[in-house]
């Protein structure tokens, strides 16, 4: 049974609907990541479960009890504000201490609760500095041992990792999946970064739009996108439309030609469809393409140096150009003009609704 | 880790009548200053109104038509508007280049400079007026220095009732606006604006011309309008320093109202003044919006450098220096004179103020109106502080079309005349159920009118800088409404209350226009007493009304000083 249930929330600001029949569950100990573009309603979402806003419509279960008639104050959750919010007048050890104090813990509880989360957090001896001298990475952390200290049912994080640079953020990726497992809180965690969302949920929840438009794990998310939005939100890119010609193995007719993919599709012939083919579909290979992978012969456009892979966009004889990333390793990267060979692995590629249709049956290879 | 965090209280929520209370009780605060006014300022003002243009009953406009014939009130109108227009001009031309030094030099003691040129504006105009007299009247110090130094028979400078006087006046209880506002802004104009045109081939003279004065021209216009209504609405100034000869509007309503009982007429002179100053306000509410924009503002720290050349350390002590000499001298002049008698030292005016020579008016010794001062700047306090944090929170809640009307409706007070205040209490509060004339609460009332704009400004910087996070991190973390106040709301806007209140203390003790009118003759107030002193002949009384001026001003200073030590952001 799922801790907290959001039942059918909609949602409107001065008449533009921001939240539509939004309905779903976090189970206990459960990191569910609410993913989207901003103005998708994530964060309006959030304040509603805390009890910052009411809904227009639907309701809010926790643990079986609706939370309409519960106050903030009362609801026991916690949120993590993308500001921080650390309360100015206060120190570290009183921003900390603060909502163990509405609890009416005695001092000495508080102390030790407060050196407790310090602890957890790596800030250890950092009581009495003032929040205005901290860095964004130290204030970031203060402001999770706050909402953390009072041992809240639900944690709420309201992209707290949006103001960092890259190498702090991931720094802190890593420790805040670390802290977030240890105390085995729930939590529901909202970014628009699907890098984070990846990284840091059991379940991602896509919405677009004030509506969801896919749920699932990362993996099963960023596998079989249900419809070409998720892929494009997702960096998925290279969406082909193509027409189901045959069954048994599976050949497509596609804009560069004929493709056929191992493995059973429940699509019948003559259907259209769109082939997705991940960045990371296709390598050079030394020689000729295996017999199971996909051969394709395209033109190089532009290579792009990123660190540890390059970007190539290839443009196929017909069709519309496609993007891969490619490990540099190895050979060095075709140069712009140069003619190729790019070798595709059949699992990397998948089978989507066409564009503008949601998706209606499942997409399994069953092998 | 195992933490059992105490259960979560059930939702039960408050008990009926307080959950009402607690639903009906913003509400009820954001009519606690809308009613305020209502009653203490519209209505005084709509009885003036309706006596000023129908005074029978119905409409008569025979009090225009005498203003508009009579010669001697075009002449009055005229000459009011003629001496704030040179006031201003003139406080500019004096204040400007203290403005630039200040804004653009560093030097030792800059702050506490800057801090000093601000003092005249808190002083009331009586102290002032004293002030004045100590340095330049008859007996004032530069006149026995000139006739000892010179050897002359008689007192050379006589400024006294004189229109060069009343401008000096001005220009010291203005200037510190100029410094402020204009310099303020100066300072936090971007160098690099600057540096494109010099870049772009303009000299200096040009920049200045057509980069930095455009720029610099809201904040200035700004200044110049509000100077030109506090020199137009002008009052103690003009009828101590001014004497009998020279009258602006202010003047020629008192007489009208106190010595000549003739209400419509005043009233009518009222209702010309508002208009006016209704214009004038209108027009620099607009301009202070536009200029608040920042413009890609620096910090001030940033564009100001210790002068180097000749010309730069010339204008800095000059503008500087020349400032501070016409600002400090009188009030050097006004302490020292409160010691002396003869060619000694003495303390027989300080203790003349407390004991009750026969010689003085009142039947009551002088030291009775430093008490009653007191009690009515503390009522006036404890009245701005409620009205005031009631419409600061109007004006920080959600945003409509009653907080963009409420924010210059709160102003209006201070635009209106303290004569004209005084005038429509009278007219107005004198029949049940606001018969307020023989009230301990009549004089506080009129003071909170214009000491409550004064708290507001003060609390708005610091509640809009409060982060509305704060308030809902608070809340999720357990916080319950009235938890709410005492560890956010109060810690975080505790300073610019205490600025709210010494501000508040500081314009009722020193309140003179609607004073003169509402008190009651056997209970004055410090500013009445002192009046009265200056214009009794002899040098016991002359020395009382310094002694008193002296007082008067310490206070002022103290309450300057624990302002500028707790203010939140600029005014």
């Amino acid at each position: 049974m799922a801790l907290l249930e959001v039942i059918n929330v909609s949602k409107a600001f001065g008449g533009e609907p921001v939240l539509q029949a939004v309905s779903f569950g976090v189970a206990a100990g459960e990191i569910v990541c609410l993913l989207g573009p901003s103005g998708c309603g994530k964060t309006t979402t959030l304040r509603i479960i805390a009890g910052l806003e009411e809904a227009d419509e639907g309701r809010v279960l926790f643990a079986g009890r609706s939370l309409a008639d519960v106050p903030v104050h009362r609801r026991g959750f916690g949120l993590m504000f993308q500001d921080y919010a650390l309360f100015p007048h206060k120190d570290v050890a009183g921003n900390v201490a603060f909502g163990l104090r509405m609890q009416g813990l005695s001092r000495a509880q508080v102390a030790a609760r407060v050196a407790e989360m310090l602890d957890l957090v790596g800030l250890r001896g950092y009581e009495r500095r003032r929040v205005y001298d901290l860095s964004g990475g130290e204030q970031q952390r203060v402001a999770l041992a706050r909402s953390l200290a009072p041992g809240p049912r639900l944690l709420m994080l309201d992209e707290p990792l949006g103001s960092l640079d890259r190498a702090l953020r991931e720094e802190l990726l890593g420790e805040l999946r670390r802290i977030l497992n240890e105390v085995g809180v729930t939590a529901i965690y909202v970014t628009h970064d699907q890098q984070e969302a990846f990284a840091l949920a059991d379940r991602v929840i896509l919405m677009r739009r004030g509506r969801i438009v896919q749920e699932g794990t990362p993996q099963a998310v960023y596998g079989r996108p249900a419809s070409a939005w998720v892929a494009r939100f997702l960096g998925l890119t290279n969406l082909v439309p193509a027409r189901v010609i045959a069954l048994n193995p599976v050949r497509l007719e596609t804009p560069f030609g004929p493709v056929a993919l191992p493995g059973e599709r429940a699509v019948a012939v003559g259907r259209e469809v769109t082939l997705l083919l991940r960045p990371e579909a296709a390598h050079l290979p030394a020689g000729l393409p295996r017999a199971d992978e996909i051969a394709l012969e395209a033109t190089v456009r532009r290579c792009s140096f990123r660190g540890s892979r390059y970007r190539l966009t290839v443009a196929p004889p017909s069709g519309p150009e496609l993007t891969f990333e490619l490990p540099a390793v190895g050979a060095p990267p075709p140069a712009p003009g140069e003619t190729v060979t790019l070798a595709l692995y059949p699992t990397a590629l998948s089978l989507l609704p066409p564009f503008g249709e949601p998706n209606t049956g499942p997409d399994q290879v069953r092998r | 880790m195992r933490f059992n965090p105490p259960k979560p209280k059930p939702a039960g929520g408050h008990p009926g009548l307080i959950r009402v209370l607690l639903d009906v009780g913003p509400s009820v605060v954001y009519l606690l200053p809308l009613g305020f006014l209502l009653l203490f300022f519209f209505y005084p003002l709509a009885e003036i109104l309706r006596l000023s243009l129908a005074p029978q009953g119905r409409l008569d406009l025979s009090p225009f038509a005498a203003l508009w014939r009579d010669p001697y009130y075009v002449r009055l109108l005229a000459f009011t508007t003629g001496q704030a227009a040179l006031s201003t001009f003139l406080t500019l031309l004096v204040g400007m280049p203290a403005a630039y030094a200040f804004a653009h030099y560093e030097f030792r003691a800059r702050s506490l400079l800057q801090a000093l040129t601000t003092i005249p504006f808190v002083l009331p105009t009586m102290v002032v007026a004293a002030a004045f007299q100590a340095l330049v009247g008859p007996g004032g110090y530069l006149n026995e220095w000139l006739v000892a130094l010179l050897g002359l028979d008689a007192p050379p400078i006589r400024l006294q009732h004189t229109l060069a006087l009343v401008l000096i006046a001005h220009v010291f209880y203005n200037a510190s606006i100029v410094v402020r506002m204009v310099g303020g802004f100066w300072s936090h104009l971007n160098p690099r604006l600057e540096e494109a045109a010099r870049v772009l081939g303009a000299d200096r003279r040009r920049t200045f011309r057509l980069v930095t004065l455009p720029l610099l021209t809201p904040a200035i216009v700004a200044a110049a309008l509000l100077i030109f209504l506090f020199c137009f609405t002008s009052f103690g100034v003009i009828l101590v320093l001014g004497g009998p000869r020279w009258a602006t509007l202010e003047v020629e309503i008192y007489y009208q109202a106190v010595s000549l009982f003739n209400l419509p007429l005043a009233a009518a002179l009222s209702l010309v003044q508002m208009g006016f100053t209704f214009v004038v306000m209108a027009l620099y509410t607009r301009l202070q919006a536009r200029s608040a924009v920042p413009l890609d503002l620096r910090p001030a720290a940033a564009t100001r450098r210790r002068p180097a050349t000749w010309g730069s350390k010339l204008l800095l002590w000059g503008g500087v220096g020349g400032l501070l000499l016409l600002l400090l001298a009188p009030l050097a002049a006004l302490v020292l004179r409160s010691f002396t008698l003869g060619g000694g030292w003495t303390l027989r005016y300080y203790r003349a103020l407390f004991t009750n020579p026969t010689q003085s008016f009142f039947y009551v010794p002088p030291a009775v109106a430093i008490g009653n001062s007191l009690l009515i700047a503390g009522g006036a306090v404890l009245l701005s502080l409620l009205i005031g944090l009631a419409a600061a929170y109007l004006l920080t809640g959600p945003p409509g079309p009653l907080r963009r009307w409420a924010d210059p409706l709160f102003m209006l007070p201070l635009g209106t005349s303290a004569v004209t205040l005084g005038l429509g209490y009278i007219v107005a509060l004198d029949r049940p159920p606001l018969d307020l004339r023989a009230s301990p609460w009549l004089l506080p009332l009129a003071h909170t009118l214009i000491a409550f704009p004064f708290v507001v400004r003060s609390l708005l910087p610091a509640l809009r800088g409060m982060n509305p996070h704060w308030r809902e991190a608070a809340r999720i973390l357990g916080a319950s409404p009235a938890r709410l106040l005492a560890e956010i709301d109060l810690p975080i806007i505790g300073p610019a209350l205490v600025v709210g209140a010494v501000f508040a203390f500081t314009v009722s003790i020193g309140e003179f226009g609607a004073t003169l009118l509402l008190a009651r003759p056997n209970l004055p107030t410090m500013p009445v007493v002192i009046y009265r002193l200056l214009g009794a002949q002899g040098v016991l009384n002359q020395g009382q009304g310094l002694a008193m001026s002296t007082l008067l001003m310490l206070v002022c200073i103290v309450s300057f000083v624990l302002i500028e030590r707790f203010r939140v952001g600029e005014f």
